[in-house]
């Protein structure tokens, strides 16, 4: 059962994905038969069941208030794809 | 010199320490094999000069006797591993020409330990995949061939690369990642060792993040005792990250014992699922009958909720990976498809930049955490796995070991599985449990299909007992004596 | 009630709720190491972690923790033993991850409250919703280049503390009183400098109105990123306004996200797609739950200082202060510190009048700090000594006072340089006031037949012959005894 096309074209703009019209359909009828499958989850009764974010068996750790990191302009903007006096430079925001 | 290549990474280790050969002869001997194999695009990025230069490095300190665990041994690093100043794609269009001004934390522990890079490997893109075909830079062809039967197969996936390159003996080992069985399943269809070791136990930072609850570090090998001194040397507590066990590191090769009489070995009926083909089942039963002659005693025991595992995944792992590639934007790196405003130059970038599984990924995941969807998918799917995790604690309660096949078939033809996504998801049924639980899990090739490619058995211990995973999997390599080879 | 708006068709009342968001006092960002001063050349304090590359993690700084909790305690807050870190997911440019790290459902701190003392007398208690930490923006530069945004990390990263208030407030006088009481707590804590210039302190205004006596709440605006306080006041009047004739035309509010642009004094939307309202909140699987040791968030509440208003009623209780006056000296954890060592062992009401009369009129008119002060605490206490041993007179003291400024010499040095000696002996002052009756013997008869006013003229006459420094407790006395003999 394929997902309306309208919410697959809402769920790409969320992702900031350009999809054209024609790959639309495609994906609407890929993610539709995912999330088809996916329902099988339904039959499992999880009540008074907490939910599970980390397999990671610890406290949070934590680090001391000191100034280990940054300074090298040079690496952070080496991969740039585009650099202007030392900012990053991208197509003009409009608030 | 291509007898060097025939070494495991073991024996080549204790050759360098008699002197029976230099690590640059040794170094040489794979930077050859890499040349003369490169239909198998296992690579994706040489670096043979780096490579003499470290192998001359380990030459100078074995002669001093100041010799690291690894010193001196090529090896190959999966494409999502940051090397500094090297290529680091994750196969993947929008990170064209990223080179990492940082090292991951385990190749680094790798270099520490004296190990010398050939190269990045090839994978799916992003990891997302079980066949390695989805990478930018084509497919890899598994070193296995069917008996009597040209067409290239897939070395599956994610970390087709370097099972394919471990297989070829292009290196002596390589790092791999298993976020849904990506290093397992790959080991099984190469015929090689894949080792996912506890979650925690290498360090996330500086791998390209996939699915983060899921995604965990590990070595892909030809022996378990390969697997275990390259786990040996990546393990350990990193205070950059997070989610880094802060627990020291076990001799895992002083496992390899032998000696597994008394333990229990669970064998879980769920997995034994509709229209598993014959050999597979009959691998299984053989698995049994070698550790009960090892005087182990199998147990069967019940994971209830195995046949959920896969959906389950398919939820969290997309979430995940919908937040943690949204960087992926053309500012700071890697591909930048120009656009009018810069929301369009964000879809323009994203279109190009991301492969068609990976899109889908992104979309489900962005879908699944959405507004009035949460609850129904996401949420609901971390309850399971909160299910999923009980039961191996009780079934952990039975025995100390489980042991399972590794994939529910062998080494499929480049093409096929590709009629729909969920077909592809399947590959990693019996795998994926152990991700999600973080638990840790080894796959080693135990016998041949039909059609004489070869077969994984896997086993998963309980959290943080790697050594017993390694005992139990010494004792059925050895029992197997699996000595085919690939064609290629 | 005063708080209600006069509109065309009746009365309305304005209901406010503020989001606060305050950068947290702290040497290094909130996940990452890199440096947090205010500053530096673009993007030299970012490190990969900010920036989001490939493979980047998060590790909590400890301080912006405790900073956290210590604020919750200033509100009297709820402390949260678990909390969790939530991502909060859209793109932005100046957004690395395209996630914020946040708190959403599960923050560290719980209900508090802000106590303000109206000028009316009024008291009000502003309620505090939460406050949760989460990660700061980096910079975006429209206005660099005609076609692109430049964008600056160096603030990626930086740690916040989010504080919401209920929507108790009632009007841009008590939003304004409200955002300066937190900011007073806040710096009393050293857990923000609530520099709005510099953008540690940013305000979001929700803003609505109903109809007088409407229990309801109207829909309501969010005016987003206020920085000075008066720039929050003049939003809130302006949009309370703005929704008012809406209403009261018949129309009705848009919930929506609007600026304020302080040229025009105006608020207006800003141009945000409607989809990015989705923020698809979730764990973040990089981070662990929080979980705060009771022994721990003890420690922390015993080494707190005093704050505002436990001050001010020490200062009313045991100094004797007037409630007005100490809420002047509190407003500022130095100006109060100030106060306390010039009162130490002395009349704490003619302390009190020096500093904030005296003190602070210097300070203001010279552009200082009290902290860049001329006279320094122990400097003005030596001034009230020499007033209070009668060694020079108020009057005096007031010159003394100048010169101290001026010059920075102590006050004892300069009544000694000038010769400003307060003549307290009956002798010299006689002598004084028998001169000017003998000069003026006609002023006197009149004086004498009931001319009241010329009192004062025999007063200024005498101190001036005594060059000021007539005691003037004593000259008035020997005037009086000779003017009536």
């Amino acid at each position: 059962m394929a997902l309306d096309r309208t919410i697959v074209a809402r769920i790409a703009t969320l992702a900031r994905i350009k999809v054209s019209d024609s790959e639309l359909d495609a994906l609407a009828g890929e993610l539709g038969s995912i999330l088809a499958w996916i329902e099988q989850l339904n039959e499992v009764d999880v009540s008074g069941v907490a939910p599970m974010t980390s397999v990671a068996h610890m406290k949070l750790p934590m680090r001391d208030d000191k100034i280990t990191d940054g300074g090298d302009r040079d690496a952070i903007l080496a991969n740039a794809p585009q650099e202007a006096r030392g900012f990053f430079a991208v197509p003009k925001v409009v608030e | 010199m291509s007898e060097l290549t025939r070494l495991t990474l073991s024996d080549a280790r204790d050759g360098l320490r008699a002197g029976e050969f230099s690590a640059r002869e040794l170094t040489e001997a794979h930077l050859d094999a890499m040349a003369a194999s490169r239909a198998l695009n296992a690579f994706v990025t040489e670096t043979p000069e780096r490579a003499l230069a470290m192998a001359a490095a380990s030459d100078a300190r074995l002669a001093q006797g100041q010799a690291g665990l690894l010193e001196g041994l090529p090896v190959a690093v999966k494409d999502l591993f940051c090397t500094k100043d090297i290529l680091t794609t994750a196969c993947s269009r929008i990170l064209d020409g990223f080179k990492p001004p940082y090292e991951s934390t385990v190749t680094q522990k790798l270099w520490d330990s004296g190990a010398v890079m050939l190269g990045k490997t090839s994978l799916d893109e992003f990891a997302m995949g079980s066949s390695n075909s989805t990478s930018c830079h084509g497919p890899v062809e598994n070193p296995w061939r069917r008996r009597g039967d040209n067409r290239p197969l897939v070395p599956g996936g994610s970390s087709g690369g370097s099972a394919a390159a471990v297989a070829a003996r292009l290196a002596l080992g390589a790092t791999g990642t298993d976020t849904g069985g990506s290093i397992r399943q790959p080991a099984s269809f190469c015929g090689v060792v894949g080792m996912k070791p506890t979650y925690g136990r290498c360090s996330r930072w500086g791998v390209v993040a996939f699915a983060s609850s899921l995604d965990h570090p590990g070595p892909i090998a030809r022996t378990v005792r390969d697997a275990a001194l390259m786990l040996q040397a990546m393990s350990g507590h990193d205070p950059r990250d997070s989610t880094s066990a802060p627990i020291p590191v076990p001799d895992f090769a002083a496992s390899l014992t032998g000696d597994i009489r008394g333990l229990r070995i669970g064998v879980p009926k769920e997995y034994r699922v509709d229209g598993m083909p014959p050999e597979i089942e009959t691998l299984w039963q053989r698995g049994v009958e070698w550790i009960k002659a090892a005087g182990a005693t199998p147990v069967e025991i019940s994971l209830p909720m195995t046949k959920y595992a896969l959906a389950t995944y398919y939820i969290i792992a997309p979430a995940e990976a919908s937040s943690n590639l949204a960087r992926y934007d053309g500012v700071r790196f890697g591909l930048r498809v120009p656009g009018a405003s810069i929301d369009e130059m964000y879809e323009n970038t994203r279109a190009a930049g991301f492969g068609a599984e990976v899109k889908r990924r992104i979309l489900i995941g962005t879908y699944v955490l959405s507004a009035g969807y949460y609850d129904a998918y996401y949420l609901r799917a971390q309850k399971i796995r909160a299910l999923i995790a009980r039961d191996f604690a009780a079934a952990f309660e039975r025995c100390d070991a489980i042991l399972t096949p590794t994939t529910p078939s062998p080494a499929f033809a480049l093409g096929e599985k590709q009629d729909d996504p969920v077909t592809m998801y399947l590959n990693d049924v019996f795998t994926v449990p152990a991700d999600l639980a973080g638990l840790p899990a080894i796959s080693l090739p135990a016998g041949l299909s039909d059609d004489g490619l070869p077969l994984g058995l896997h086993v998963i211990g309980r959290a943080f007992d790697e050594e017993t995973v390694f005992r139990v999997a010494g004792v059925l390599e050895g029992a197997a004596a699996f000595t085919a080879e690939p064609g290629r | 009630m005063s708080n209600l708006v006069k509109g065309r068709t009746g009365d309305w009342e304005v209901v406010i709720g503020l989001e606060t968001h305050a950068q947290i006092v702290s040497d290094a960002k909130l996940f990452s190491g890199a440096a947090t001063a205010f500053g530096a050349e673009q993007n030299t304090q970012v490190s990969t972690v900010d920036a989001a590359f490939p493979g980047m993690l998060p590790v909590i700084n400890r301080h912006c923790v405790e900073q956290a909790v210590k604020t919750g305690l200033g509100l009297n807050a709820q402390i949260n033993p678990v909390s969790i870190f939530d991502r909060k997911n859209y793109f932005y440019a100046d957004l690395p991850a395209g996630y914020q790290i946040s708190q959403y459902k599960s923050p560290v701190v719980g209900k508090g409250e802000v106590v303000l003392d109206m000028p009316d007398g009024e008291r009000r208690h502003i309620g505090i919703t939460r406050l949760h930490l989460e990660q700061d923006a980096g910079k975006s530069l429209h206005d660099q280049h005609p076609t692109m945004t430049y964008v600056d990390l160096n603030r990626a990263g930086v740690g916040l503390m989010e504080i919401v208030s209920e929507p108790d407030l009632r009007s841009a006088e008590e939003a304004g009183a409200y955002l300066r009481k937190l900011r007073s707590i806040l710096r009393y804590l050293g857990t923000c400098d609530g520099n709005m210039e510099e953008g540690s302190l940013r305000c979001d205004c929700n803003v609505s109105v109903r109809r007088a006596g409407e229990t309801k709440f109207g829909t309501r605006a969010e005016i987003k990123n206020v920085n000075s306080i008066r720039f929050v006041m003049q939003a809130i009047e302006y949009e309370a306004r703005r929704q008012i004739e809406i209403l009261e035309d018949g129309g009705s509010i848009v919930q929506e996200t609007r600026l304020f642009d302080a040229h025009r004094g105006e608020t207006r939307p800003m141009r945000s797609k409607e989809n990015d309202f989705d923020y698809r909140y979730f764990p973040d699987p990089d981070l662990l739950p929080l979980e705060l040791d009771p022994a721990w968030i003890e420690g922390l509440r015993r080494g707190l200082p005093e704050l505002p208003d436990a001050r001010k009623a020490r200062f009313v209780a045991e100094l004797g202060l007037t409630p007005y006056d100490a809420d002047v000296l509190v407003a500022e954890k130095s100006h109060a510190d100030y106060f306390e060592t010039v009162a130490a062992g002395r009349d704490a009401k003619l302390a009190a009048n020096w500093v904030t009369g005296d003190l602070f009129g210097a300070l203001n008119r010279l552009g200082k700090e009290i902290e860049a002060s001329p006279v320094s605490a122990p400097a003005l206490g030596e001034l009230l000594d020499l007033i209070r041993d009668n060694t020079i007179s108020g009057r005096i003291a007031k010159d003394v006072f100048a010169a101290m400024l001026e010059t920075g010499k102590s006050a004892g040095a300069i009544v000694e340089e000038r010769g400003l000696r307060q003549v307290t002996d009956s002798g010299p002052i006689e002598a004084a006031v028998e001169a000017v009756l003998a000069a003026n013997a006609d002023k006197v008869a009149e004086y004498k037949s009931g001319k009241d006013k010329l009192y004062g003229f025999f007063v200024g006459q005498a101190m001036k012959a005594t060059g000021g420094k007539a005691n003037p407790a004593l000259l008035n006395d020997i005037l009086r005894k000779k003017l009536s003999a």
